[in-house]
């Protein structure tokens, strides 16, 4: 949920990055050794932005930062006042982009694109972060750069996976659904999800993941990205609804799934409830710590045997404020992150998320036992099939609060069936996309 | 009022006449920065969020007029309007119960423990209320949860199967939201009423049990005539307590599930800062606000009129 932003595509060119061994060429920052304060606005919970500010400050000691943080939630809500405020941050987490673009609130990148190099970056990276003039994402003027490329799917816990005699990761979804089906059987907790209206829900995720194993990839992208005549309602999504209402029904989802946030859902599956959950590789270290070397992962597989596994995925996406002071510095700070090799090792370590870059850019380690192993060759596998998507719950600023989180509570408490939720979750869209 | 007094004596010579003038225009000086702070802080953002509602905007660029548009969609969207039902269901958790239960409490007090052990009682039902609500919400939050005590404690007689996360249950999300409500403000009501009934003439209770009255008809026949005002006063707290309820709300279940705890305050955060939408927002803002004078005047009319 919390990093889902923009749309990705071909990580396998951002994999073979982290994978490549050449160094980037040096950088000059354009603040020379005059002392400089960047303000930022990051999002509680995760470490990775600090620390790349605290590395930054050790590399370059003349640049102090003023980090204000807030949650996620929160952000979506503050952004545009403090985008438009007097003191604009110089770089900030952006939960969404498109609205801000158009209303002038976020620097034009293309210009830093061209003199510090992104554009030759593996083209994927910078896509997902276009806005066009029509507000429609996926090409025009780059709004935002991605702090690293996060990629979703499904965990496992090694042990219980086990149990219930799992070999092999599965390959189509009906050998997913013959191991939760084993799972519920050894009275084992099959899928622990979130589903509270404060994190917002999490059955977004395996649904997501259900339409992208049943059905194309394409038109949930353009649905995402607000293209004229787009639905989500289509056939193919109607199924994948259907499955995920099945799942339910069968209990394969905690009972009191309404009420567990997302923090307290990676904490239970920490502890060993629930041999599988949909969740991105943010949460990487976290599983790390909780079970060491004892978690896995996996891409959802495809409905039909040979069919390419896809996966929501998409870069931490970050902005400078279109009147920033230090934007110049703040855009030498997103070019620093993907190409220094402390900060690349750091991106892996903290983030647990593909660091991006240039092709050419400097290796990074992960250790061995690290979950962060299987998302980093997941992201390669998504990238080259092309079967990366944006979250479904971007595809407007309130579609998550007012559409899919109350739609699949209901699905969830037997009030909404599968095609009743996305007739209404469609209608919500247009009702938002109108106004 | 000591002014007025003054003024209104008949025989006042010049020089007083001045004192008094001055004696105003000091008393308006110490009340301006009260006042000045009412009109900047309480009424210019009130006559904003009026003067919003009558527009589209999203907060930043221009402002598009639109009548009476937004109000219109306050009535055609069915979860904004269900908010507002939401809201009224809240009404009885909030307000009919903790002033009905603090009625009872203050008179059992006052009759069988007006000693040391009705000053413990007294704090004890009124330390929630210096509990910040958000705190209140998230600790409720956990006690609530399916892992919480409450469960625990069901498991623990044997009552198992009714054991539920009552903040994620269709059902129970909005009376478990309520049940916080009360437990909040039963406190406030309770050190109100109990306050109010030690102001009673004792010796209408004496003569009341010189002739046999039990509690209850001690009950009816003297705590709740001679209450009015102050039930008036709890009832009116408590109401609005209840129909902009926010905070409670936002913290234990965020609206949820599927709206079922969405309440006006809840929404209004939406549409204003998730979608950006303050022309709509501040309709609602406005509606509430009328509905919480409809629903208020006619108490404070009634426990008047009958207190007089």
């Amino acid at each position: 949920m919390k990093r889902i932003h923009a749309f990705v595509l071909g990580l396998a060119l951002l994999g073979a990055s982290t994978l490549s061994a050449q160094t980037a060429s040096p950088l000059v920052p354009p603040f020379g050794k005059n002392p400089v304060v960047i303000t930022a606005y990051f999002e509680t919970g995760f470490d990775i932005p600090y620390k790349l500010a605290q590395e930054f400050s050790k590399q370059y000691p003349n640049v102090t930062w003023d980090i204000k943080q807030d949650q996620f939630t929160n952000l979506i809500n503050v952004t545009p006042r403090l985008l438009s405020g007097d003191n604009p941050p110089d770089l900030i987490r952006l939960p969404t982009m498109v609205s801000f673009a158009k209303q002038g609130l976020l620097k034009n990148l293309d210009g830093y694109a061209d003199s510090l190099g992104w554009g030759q970056w593996p083209v994927p990276q910078l896509i997902q972060n276009r806005v066009a003039a029509d507000g429609i994402r996926g090409s025009g003027s780059l709004y935002a750069m991605g702090l690293n490329y996060s990629v979703t799917g499904v965990f496992y816990n090694k042990n219980l996976a086990a149990q219930i005699g799992m070999k092999q990761v599965p390959k189509t979804l009906a050998e997913f659904e013959d191991l939760l089906a084993k799972a519920k059987a050894a009275k084992l907790l099959p899928i622990m999800e979130w589903g509270s209206a404060k994190s917002g829900m999490g059955l977004a995720f395996p649904l997501q993941a259900l339409m992208a194993s049943v059905g194309p990839v394409q038109p949930i992208n353009e649905w995402i990205f607000n293209k004229k005549g787009a639905t989500i309602d289509t056939p193919s999504n109607l199924k994948a609804a259907q499955v995920l209402e099945s799942w339910i029904k069968k209990g394969y989802f905690p009972t009191d799934i309404n009420a567990i946030e997302y923090t307290d859902a990676a904490a239970r599956f920490g502890k060993g409830e629930g041999v599988f959950t949909f969740n991105g590789d943010w949460q990487n270290p976290g599983y790390d710590k909780d079970l060491p070397g004892n978690v896995g992962f996996f891409p959802m597989p495809p409905e039909k045997a040979g069919g390419s596994p896809a996966a929501m995925s998409a870069p931490l996406t970050y902005g400078i404020a279109a009147r920033a002071k230090q934007a110049d510095a703040a855009a030498f700070f997103l070019t620093w992150v993907a190409t220094n090799p402390v900060a690349r090792q750091i991106n892996i370590d903290i983030g647990g998320s593909n660091p991006g870059g240039p092709a050419d850019a400097p290796a990074a380690k992960v250790k061995a036992g690290s979950v962060t192993n299987e998302t980093l060759a997941a992201g390669a596998v998504i990238g080259k099939a092309g079967t990366a998507m944006d979250f479904i719950a971007n595809a407007t600023s309130a579609i998550f609060a007012q559409g899919w989180t109350p739609e699949l509570q209901k699905l969830v408490g037997g009030k909404q069936t599968a095609a009743g939720m996305l007739k209404a979750v469609q209608a919500e869209y247009l009702r938002q996309l109108q106004e | 009022m000591r002014t007025r007094g003054i003024i209104m004596a008949p025989s006042l010579k010049p020089n007083s006449r001045r004192a008094i003038r001055r004696e105003s225009v000091v008393g308006w000086m110490f009340a301006v920065p009260a006042l000045a702070m009412y009109g900047l802080f309480v009424l210019l953002p009130f006559l904003m969020s009026v003067q919003y509602s009558f527009f589209r905007w999203d907060g930043i660029g221009a402002m598009k007029w639109v009548g009476f548009r937004n109000y219109e969609t306050v009535f055609e969207v069915p979860v904004l309007f269900e908010s507002i039902i939401n809201a009224f269901k809240l009404v009885g958790f909030f307000s009919i119960i903790p002033v009905a239960l603090g009625l009872v409490v203050a008179s059992v007090m006052h009759r069988v423990a007006a000693g040391r052990f009705g000053g413990v009682a007294r704090t004890v039902l009124f330390l929630p209320q210096i509990i910040p609500l958000v705190a209140a919400g998230i600790i409720w939050g956990w006690i609530l949860a399916l892992p919480g005590l409450i469960n625990e404690i069901l498991r623990s007689i044997g009552l198992g199967s009714w054991t539920k996360a009552w903040l994620g249950d269709f059902d129970w999300a909005l009376p478990a939201v309520g049940m916080i409500g009360i437990w909040v403000l039963l406190g406030f009501c309770t050190v109100l009423l109990a306050t109010a009934i030690a102001k009673i003439d004792p010796g209408l209770f004496e003569s009341a049990r010189i002739d046999g009255s039990n509690w209850l008809q001690e009950f009816f026949s003297i705590t709740v005539p001679l209450l009015r005002q102050e039930i008036g006063v709890c009832l009116t707290v408590t109401i609005i307590a209840a129909l902009s309820a926010f905070d409670i709300v936002y913290v234990s279940t965020g609206g949820g599930p599927g709206n079922a705890t969405a309440v006006p305050g809840i929404q209004i955060y939406i549409l204003a800062f998730t979608e950006q939408r303050i022309g709509p927002a501040s309709a609602l803002a406005v509606l509430l606000m009328v509905l919480v004078i409809l629903v208020i005047l006619p108490i404070q009319r009634l426990t008047r009129e009958d207190a007089s």
